[in-house]
């Protein structure tokens, strides 16, 4: 940077995607959709995953340490040696991306089901539940929580790997940086918009949390039910990766 | 009174059947008593309770509720009518209150405005004022009110059979006496078949109409705690419940049984030591110690005098006291 500041460096970085908003914008919304997409496909794979090894758990150890090897590889290493098969493009990097993203979420999806105290299912069984009625009003309600946490560290890691697919030819706010690494705007608008929709994101999963689990943290009289989220602290402790 | 469960030659073996778990046990529970299985861990007493709602099956044997095989009947259809208490509580953290008194009435198909009336009805009988704590969630509540909500959980859809999984064990002395004391009152009003498992002999004692005593899978006893105590059916049954323990037996023992009738016209005044007919010769005795007293009076509800007690009358009984009955299977009716 030499003699830039930082607020300078930003400050011309918003002054670049004031001006050039249309140049920002289509690589904006690129870089969302890759997020987006997967996302929800990383998902549809990794909750069947972790609640199937959270079922037959000798299964848990070989999974989760097939998918700590998958999440080891370098991003840039894996997209290469992803392109005679997918090609160049955003394939390619969804591909990635919803591979790192099944380290994550399988890992908390199985969590989520496992660290259910066992006398709460002990009682649901006793109380004449069925195995479905379980599974929906009991296990899925108290598993959410810590899966929205994976899904949240998930959406972390992916903005900020997604940037690399660039270098296989996908969308999004890498290319914007690709095009002109040297140019200190360019890059500075990138790095903006890619915290811009992790802040947001981050925003949006606390949102949900507070819907579907308010029970953490409802107040009555004065006396807290907010129950610390541990789990939520040993992901992030694991999900930082470059 | 009819049997409310029956036990027939029940086992339950993991792998080695020499080693049973449960081993041949035949017991009759009659209807609206409740009857604590009492051992040492590791005798099978919760086993027993797990068969009765097939959360555990038994290896051999059969068991009946109100003459149905439990066997005949689908288990979530069962277990919906049996209530189950545990030492855990197992509240489901993500219901409020009353969502969770109301979790086997409303899979039994109750419409809304009789859920809500039996929530209130119910959190009232376990001292929580529904106004003040049906909104709350489980993590919101003590440890003894939590276990309150466990028992109005259990009784929500008026099941006539309880199981009850040593629910109080987890809980300080204080909450616990405070609780057995509302187990009895509210056993008095809705009058259920209970079974009820503890290890603690205290427990077992204050609550049981009758005790099956337990030890490696096998039943050494059933009968009501005093016939236990002052006729225990052998040496281990004896050093369990402390049968030796004098103390103990006159805290099952009314002040009305060895009371001696008055002697001359007693008068009643400010300075009489007075004792209820209905008190156990252990207060007695230590109202009698701790004051210089000679007799006490027993007085009835109106404070009127009906009989007197002294340290010779319940040394008398405490010499007399042992009474040879003994059955294996069915208690002895009182």
């Amino acid at each position: 940077m030499g003699d830039v500041s930082l607020i300078d460096y930003f400050g011309r970085g918003f002054d670049y995607i004031f001006r050039h908003w249309d140049r920002v914008s289509p690589r904006f919304w690129e870089h969302l959709q890759i997020t987006v997409i997967s996302l929800l496909i990383g998902a549809a794979i990794a909750l069947p995953i972790g609640f199937w090894i959270s079922r037959v758990r000798w299964l848990a150890t070989p999974v989760l340490g097939f998918l700590n090897i998958l999440y080891s590889i370098p991003s840039l290493a894996f997209l290469a040696l992803l392109v005679p098969f997918t090609g160049l493009g955003s394939t390619t990097t969804i591909v990635v991306l919803v591979v790192y993203a099944q380290a994550l979420l399988v890992r908390n999806t199985a969590l989520g089901f496992n660290s259910i105290d066992g006398s709460i299912l002990e009682a649901a069984r006793g109380m004449g539940m069925s195995k479905a009625q379980i599974f929906w009003r009991v296990e899925l309600p108290l598993a959410v929580p810590v899966i929205l946490a994976g899904m949240r560290i998930a959406t972390l890691a992916i903005v900020s790997i997604a940037t690399v697919g660039a270098l296989v030819g996908a969308g999004g706010l890498g290319k914007l940086i690709l095009r002109d690494p040297q140019n200190f705007p360019v890059v500075s608008a990138a790095i903006i918009c890619i915290v811009f929709i992790a802040v947001v994101a981050d925003q949006i999963y606390r949102l949900i949390e507070r819907l579907v689990a308010g029970y953490r943290y409802s107040k009555v009289g004065g006396k807290s039910a907010r129950v610390i989220n541990q789990t939520n602290q040993e992901t992030l402790t694991a999900a930082v990766k470059p | 009174m009819n049997n409310a469960i029956v036990f027939q030659d029940v086992n339950k073996a993991y792998g080695d059947l020499r080693r049973a778990a449960v081993h041949n046990v035949s017991l009759e529970v009659m209807e609206g008593h409740l009857v604590v299985l009492l051992g040492p861990s590791g005798c099978g007493k919760t086993t027993l309770l797990k068969m009765v709602n097939r959360l555990i099956e038994p290896t051999s044997g059969k068991i009946f509720i109100n003459d149905t095989e439990i066997h005949d009947l689908k288990t979530t259809e069962l277990r919906r009518r049996i209530g189950y208490v545990i030492q855990q509580v197992g509240l489901f953290p993500h219901m409020r209150i009353d969502e969770n008194v109301k979790v086997v009435p409303k899979m039994l198909g109750w419409d809304k405005a009789r859920l809500n009336t039996r929530a209130d009805e119910l959190l009232d009988l376990v001292g929580l004022p529904p106004a003040e704590f049906k909104k709350r969630y489980p993590a919101q509540l003590s440890g003894g009110q939590q276990q309150r909500v466990g028992l109005a959980r259990a009784l929500a859809a008026d099941p006539p059979l309880m199981l009850m999984d040593e629910p109080f064990a987890a809980i300080d002395n204080i909450t616990r006496t405070r609780l057995q004391d509302e187990l009895l009152r509210i056993q008095h009003t809705v009058r259920k078949t209970i079974l009820f498992v503890t290890h603690d002999v205290e427990e077992a004692i204050k609550l049981a109409d009758e005790i099956v005593v337990m030890r490696e899978g096998n039943v050494l006893q059933y009968d009501t705690p005093l016939n236990i105590l002052t006729n225990p059916a052998d040496e281990f049954v004896a050093r369990l419940t402390g049968a030796e323990d004098v103390l103990r037996r006159l805290s099952l023992q009314p002040v009305a049984s060895v009371m001696l009738p008055l002697t001359s016209e007693a008068t009643v005044s400010d300075s009489t030591k007075k004792i209820a007919p209905t008190s156990n010769l252990r207060d007695a005795l230590n109202l009698l110690l701790s004051d210089p007293a000679e007799q006490l009076i027993v007085v009835n509800d109106e404070n009127h005098p009906i009989g007197s007690l002294t340290l010779e009358s319940i040394h008398s009984f405490t010499q007399t006291s042992r009474t040879p009955t003994q059955v294996v299977g069915q208690p002895r009716s009182r």
